[in-house]
């Protein structure tokens, strides 16, 4: 710590997934006093479809979203002071970049704003030589290697922590925008960087870990998506975002902006902190792993809560990597079904279509019957469906290696509407969508061969 | 409409031996769930953190496999959180293969709490009683007064 460490910062979730509220950056930034702002725009599969954009136009291949965006916020964070920190970059940072550098032109902020980028995850063109060198990139699930697929990927990325951003952040980037950067590194990062946090800080960086991980998903954190007591929460239609205030000892305040709907309590953030989690107490990322058994929660006001005691071991060796490959197609078809006896009216549907499809010869991995109002979600726990059921949507889908069946497939559904089951209606939509499958490939690698190609360049605007 | 949606609190009107009766898991808990891959994950967190001995003791991972039945072709494990008064479960091969494999319309296992949420546990009569109103919408109450 130096004298010019500060008390405290404040870290604004903007963004949980790419196709979040578009406005809710802008309301971080206009509703009260804040320091960072982090956006996350990347899922699983966000990088697949990323990478299919890019094919088709090399100038493509981020989320186009945060272009604009910055457009609007770029002068107000440039004169407050306000830095942003995002993965918005996804299979090609340095198109986002270029892309943020003409944006802060238009925005008049010229000569004020420095943009940096990270790059490096990307190991789609390196994939051949890491195997060439041994690194089998083994499926972590099934346990089988990398080059039996090897032919069908479509991209490759190893998530990386929060070392490239800290650097950005000290050679002044106003914006930083990263391609699979973990969810996390992107509330840590500052964090790191402001309080001069090493990566021996095992407990602090843990700490920010949790703290990314209840920023990662945006209002799921302040009452979005939340079951306590839903119907009670208060002015859903303005939902504030979560603001994290971290202090350098290694707590931090969970709020929002005064005036913000929505609401922060130990309830929110316990159904948060337990979002997609594996084992609690060994929660893996690129800098530390964090122990989420040893958290305390407490309430210290009005949507103010405050997490302390968390505690973390060393990073490991390794760093994950997330690689999407060409797995088949699939499509799905729905038809809507209307009383007396409409579970049973659907239930036949779906008998006459299997065989249809067994008559025309059609093979598939998987063919799925889920009746849409009655156990699409809850599936045999749902019980069987009353006959006085006022209506449900057959939901009938298919995937296979196959794309000439699983087109065909979709001409199949709209000829039920007049050679099955009566009182039969929603086919407004016309046929179903041939989808490609990107099939998940979650593996490790050493880290040394990754982190020597990680490159951090800041330019002016 | 001739059913009614089943309430465990209704239900539970006759006290067996030991005095305890049955009461749905969603009158003590709530709950959210998400995916890795063809996992989904279920956090249970007790509404009273008096109650979360009594969810340690009866949600175990071998009930919580037989109560999803054919919905989990794979193993289940539970992991504790004393400290939020949670358990979280990750229930394997419950996703048709998840993400974009999958022809669920839950591919990423986004309801699988509220699944959960049907177990019965069994309670003593005042636990039941007092919990009763817990975890369902005020009768009476209308999306209007949303928000």
């Amino acid at each position: 710590m130096t004298d010019s460490t500060p008390d405290m910062i404040r870290i604004a979730s903007g963004q949980g997934f790419w196709g979040d509220d578009l406005d809710a950056p802008v309301r971080q930034v206009e509703g009260g006093p804040i320091d960072y702002l982090m956006l996350d725009y990347l899922a699983e599969v966000t990088m697949s479809i990323m990478q299919k954009q890019r094919d088709r136009r090399p100038e493509a291949g981020y989320a186009r979203d945060f272009v604009p965006l910055m457009e609007r916020i770029f002068p107000a964070c440039v004169e407050r002071d306000i830095r942003v920190v995002t993965n918005a970059g996804g299979v090609n940072p340095e198109g986002c970049a270029a892309a943020l550098v003409e944006a802060g032109k238009r925005a008049g902020v010229a000569g004020r704003a420095r943009v940096g980028r990270v790059e490096g995850d990307d190991i789609l063109d390196r994939l051949e030589q890491l195997i060439a060198d041994g690194h089998a990139l083994t499926n972590m699930e099934t346990g089988d290697p990398l080059v039996s697929v090897l032919d069908r990927v479509r991209s490759a990325n190893v998530y990386i922590g929060a070392e490239p951003i800290v650097e950005a952040l000290g050679q002044g980037a106003h914006v930083i925008v990263t391609g699979r950067s973990t969810d996390t590194a992107l509330t840590y990062a500052p964090m790191m960087h402001a309080f001069g946090w090493t990566r021996d800080d095992h407990d602090r960086i843990a700490t920010g870990v949790v703290a990314g991980h209840i920023n990662e998903c945006g209002a799921q954190s302040t009452g979005g998506n939340c079951l306590i007591d839903w119907w009670t929460a208060p002015d859903m239609a303005n939902v504030g975002f979560p603001i994290v205030e971290a202090s350098p000892d290694g707590t931090f305040v969970v709020t929002k902006h005064p005036g913000s709907g929505g609401r922060v309590t130990r309830q929110t953030i316990a159904e948060q902190i337990l979002y997609e989690m594996g084992d609690p107490s060994e929660y893996i990322t690129p800098d530390v792993v964090a122990d989420f058994t040893t958290i305390d929660v407490e309430e210290i006001g009005e949507n103010r809560v405050r997490i302390s005691g968390i505690t973390g071991g060393p990073r490991t060796d390794f760093l994950k990597v997330s690689i999407a490959y060409s797995d088949g197609w699939k499509a799905t078809g729905t038809l809507t079904y209307s009383w007396p006896d409409a579970a049973q009216k659907a239930r036949a549907a779906a008998k006459i279509l299997r065989q249809r499809l067994d008559r025309l010869g059609l093979e598939f991995d998987a063919v799925r019957t889920e009746l849409v109002g009655w156990d699409s979600t809850h599936g045999e726990l749902a019980g069987e469906p009353p006959a006085d059921l006022p209506e449900v949507q057959l939901r009938v889908g298919v995937r296979g290696s196959d794309r000439a069946a699983v087109e065909r497939f979709t001409r199949e559904i709209a000829p039920l509407i007049l050679t099955g089951p009566p009182s039969v209606t929603g086919f407004a939509g016309g046929r179903p969508r041939v989808q490609e499958i990107m099939a998940y490939w979650p593996a490790l690698l050493r880290r040394e061969v990754v982190e020597p190609h990680l490159s951090v360049h800041v330019e002016e605007v | 409409m001739t059913y009614e949606p089943p309430t465990g609190a209704a239900n539970a009107t006759e006290a067996n031996a030991a005095g305890t009766v049955p009461l749905q898991l969603v009158h003590l808990a709530h709950a959210r769930s998400g995916d890795k891959g063809d996992t989904a994950n279920v956090g249970l967190i007790a509404y009273e953190s008096d109650h979360y001995g009594l969810l340690r003791e009866q949600v175990t991972a071998e009930r919580v496999k037989a109560h999803f039945g054919e919905m989990v072709q794979g193993r289940v494990e539970r992991f504790e959180l004393p400290n939020l008064g949670a358990l979280n479960f990750l229930l394997h091969g419950a996703l048709d293969g998840g993400g974009t494999i999958s022809l669920m319309n839950d591919a990423q296992g986004k309801v699988f709490s509220t699944a959960l949420l049907r177990m019965e546990v069994e309670v003593p009569a005042d636990v039941a009683e007092a919990a009763a109103h817990r975890g369902r919408v005020p009768e009476g109450w209308s999306a209007e007064e949303y928000g």
